[in-house]
């Protein structure tokens, strides 16, 4: 008779590189789960595969269970046990509780205060509760874990502004226009940054969406892609007037876009307010049209400080964060600690869901 | 207990939740948080609630709308903006608005009760129980709210402008509404504001016609100076001739100049027929 215990064991970018984490995703995640049900002293268990981390969460016999979750893993996986031994991480008890709230947060992201991680968690939540391989103690964990995420995202700065360069410009864009459903982009350039910047205004909501590049043909593939119109390069400065938002990323070796243009431009619109996200190097627009009255100019550099800023502001939210983290952890643990000590586990006892009915393994 | 308050105590619980809203909304900025705008649109609505009392009290004792000193005008020109807040303030869906709104309410109401000699004496009467002339001074004074959240979208304005040009959009700019809502909601109040004053100035026209008088030459000239500029710099906006950072400043300039104008209003009142003057109670 082993007493039960709360774990996660697992890898993630913190202890393995990317070459290594392309061999930690699960490749076969329904067998696993199937041996995990099987496992004998295993109560309760849930998997988080991401391509930044695999994570274990169970219920289970105290240093039994986890062990046996990890060979069940690296049998499954192929993966070398020696080699995981190395790299992976195992907490137990409030710390196990603490490390899911601190990765439903983001506050263990790669890319700190990032959103995706919660919808990822919650997956791996509802996938295991609709298995049937979680309890009373892992559903009261998961739950928590999503409210303290909730709570630290809404009360801290973790996850405000962007930090990508593309999501800034829209980020900007959305500054000046608010919804962007209306707002008119034009791309000057076919080159990569300008098309993911493209794709970024295109995913927050820009329908009206134009590319113009030095190369037609390159244009015309790029334009596709996008589902965009095509302009000719030529008739940039003419048709100006007609584009609320202009991405410039070409290669071009000197401006592209004068002050003249601009302002000719300008004068044909004088209410609506004219973004310009220059981020092409050199640079493709005339920095003396920053000084025109309703023109926002942002360079390659500007954007490149503000999602710096961004990033050093989630930053300093961090140790914010772990507090409020730590402390609904240290609730929780209160709460569910009676329930491990009292359970104790005798091999191959059926794991029971939350109402104390027997769920099948 | 809340029948002995006076209209004054009820104003003050009335510049309390200003006062809360406003704080409730500094905090959260200064926490780096959002503003809550749940909790700063119920603040801002139990202090009109509590300032609708006063007001109404002050209005039944006075036997008309309660115009009749500084304070009062300051109390009506404040629940006047908080009126039309309340109203289409959650259209705007920025809780920015409404933490500026409260500072609006919260600086009107306490400056107002802060300075006794505004209320020291009042006007009772002072519509001669012509409701035509009251409807004139109501709808002029609710202009003036309607002006004065203009003048505070005006600010957000020039905040978001400043931000955007000077490129630190992170942090506290960051809870700022857009530069196009902000023009749109600019366009709409200055529109809503000219319409209203101006058919205040329609009815106090009819009585002023039948017995020109009664309203002194400086209360004449300052109200149409008013007018006249808001109307200039509605017609300008719409003509595409008053834009973006000027249309702001203008706004926040003509607004400064319709407060000082009161004092030129409430000086002149009724040169020919001395209002009845009553001691206010402490």
């Amino acid at each position: 008779m082993s007493e039960l215990c709360l774990f996660v064991i697992g890898a993630s970018h913190h202890q393995a590189p990317l070459e290594v984490r392309e061999r930690l995703a699960l490749v076969s995640e329904e067998a696993l789960r199937a041996d995990l049900a099987a496992m004998p002293g295993l109560r309760e268990f849930a998997v988080l595969n991401t391509c930044n981390r695999v994570e274990f969460y169970g219920v289970g016999a105290e240093g039994e269970a986890p062990a046996s979750v990890q060979a069940a893993y690296c049998a499954r996986q192929r993966f070398d046990a020696a080699e995981f031994e190395r790299i992976r991480f195992r907490l137990t008890g409030r710390d196990a509780a603490l490390h899911l709230f601190e990765v439903a947060s983001g506050i263990d992201s790669q890319l700190l205060g990032e959103n995706e991680i919660f919808g990822q968690v919650k997956e791996a939540y509802d996938a295991a509760r609709s298995l049937g391989s979680t309890g009373a103690v892992l559903n009261r964990v998961f739950q928590r874990a999503f409210q303290a995420a909730k709570h630290v995202r809404t009360h801290t700065g973790i996850s405000s502004g962007r930090v990508s360069v593309a999501n800034v410009a829209v980020e900007l864009a959305c500054n000046i226009f608010g919804s962007l459903a209306g707002a008119r982009v034009l791309v000057l350039g076919t080159g990569e940054i300008g098309e993911g910047t493209a794709r970024a205004f295109r995913s927050r909501g820009a329908a009206d969406l134009a590319i113009a590049g030095r190369r037609a043909e390159r244009a015309a593939v790029v334009a596709s892609g996008l589902g965009a119109g095509i302009m000719r390069f030529e008739e940039r400065d003419s048709r100006l007037a007609d584009y609320d938002i202009v991405v410039c990323s070409t290669s071009a070796p000197g401006a592209v876009l004068g002050t003249a243009a601009i302002a000719a431009a300008m004068r044909r619109r004088p209410a609506r307010p004219l973004l310009l996200i220059d981020m092409a190097v050199p640079r493709d627009v005339e920095s003396s049209a920053a000084d025109l009255q309703n023109v926002f100019l942002y360079n390659l550099e500007d954007l490149a400080r503000i999602a710096d800023e961004n990033r050093s502001a989630r930053e300093a939210e961090v140790g914010r964060c772990k507090a409020m983290l730590a402390l609904r952890a240290d609730g929780l643990w209160t709460q569910v600690k009676p329930h491990l000590s009292a359970a104790d586990i005798v091999p191959g006892t059926p794991r029971r869901d939350a109402a104390g009915q027997a769920a099948s393994p | 207990m809340f029948a002995d308050l006076t209209d004054r105590q009820w104003l003050w619980g009335a510049a309390g939740f200003y006062l809360v809203g406003l704080l409730l909304g500094t905090a959260s900025l200064l926490r780096g948080g959002r503003t809550s705008g749940a909790a700063i649109y119920g603040a801002i609505l139990a202090g009109y609630l509590l300032q609708f009392i006063g007001l109404g009290l002050r209005g039944h004792a006075a036997g008309g709308c309660p115009l009749g000193n500084r304070f009062e005008i300051f109390q009506f020109t404040a629940w006047s903006a908080i009126t039309l807040y309340l109203v289409v303030g959650v259209t705007f869906r920025s809780s920015v608005l409404g933490y500026f709104t409260s500072c609006l309410g919260a600086v009107l109401t306490v400056l107002s009760l802060s300075i006794p000699s505004w209320d020291a004496v009042r006007r009772t009467h002072i519509f001669g129980g012509n409701r035509w002339i009251e409807l004139h001074a109501a709808l002029a004074m609710f202009s003036y709210g309607v002006f004065g959240l203009l003048a505070l979208a005006s600010a957000l304005f020039l905040l978001r402008h400043f931000s955007l040009k000077s490129k630190r959009v992170g942090g506290w700019f960051s809870f700022l509404p857009s530069i196009m809502d902000l023009d749109h909601i600019e366009v709409r109040l200055l529109g809503a504001g000219v319409a209203i004053l101006t058919a205040a100035l329609a009815f106090g026209s009819v009585y002023w016609s039948r017995d020109t008088a009664t309203v002194g030459h400086v209360k004449l000239a300052a109200t149409v100076a008013v007018w006249a500029a808001y109307c200039a710099a509605f017609g300008l906006r719409i003509a595409g001739r008053l834009l973006a950072r000027r249309f702001a400043w203008t706004c926040l300039a003509l607004f400064a100049a319709a407060l000082l104008s009161l004092q030129a209003v409430d000086a002149s009142r009724h040169p020919g027929a001395p209002p009845v003057l009553e001691r206010s109670p402490p």
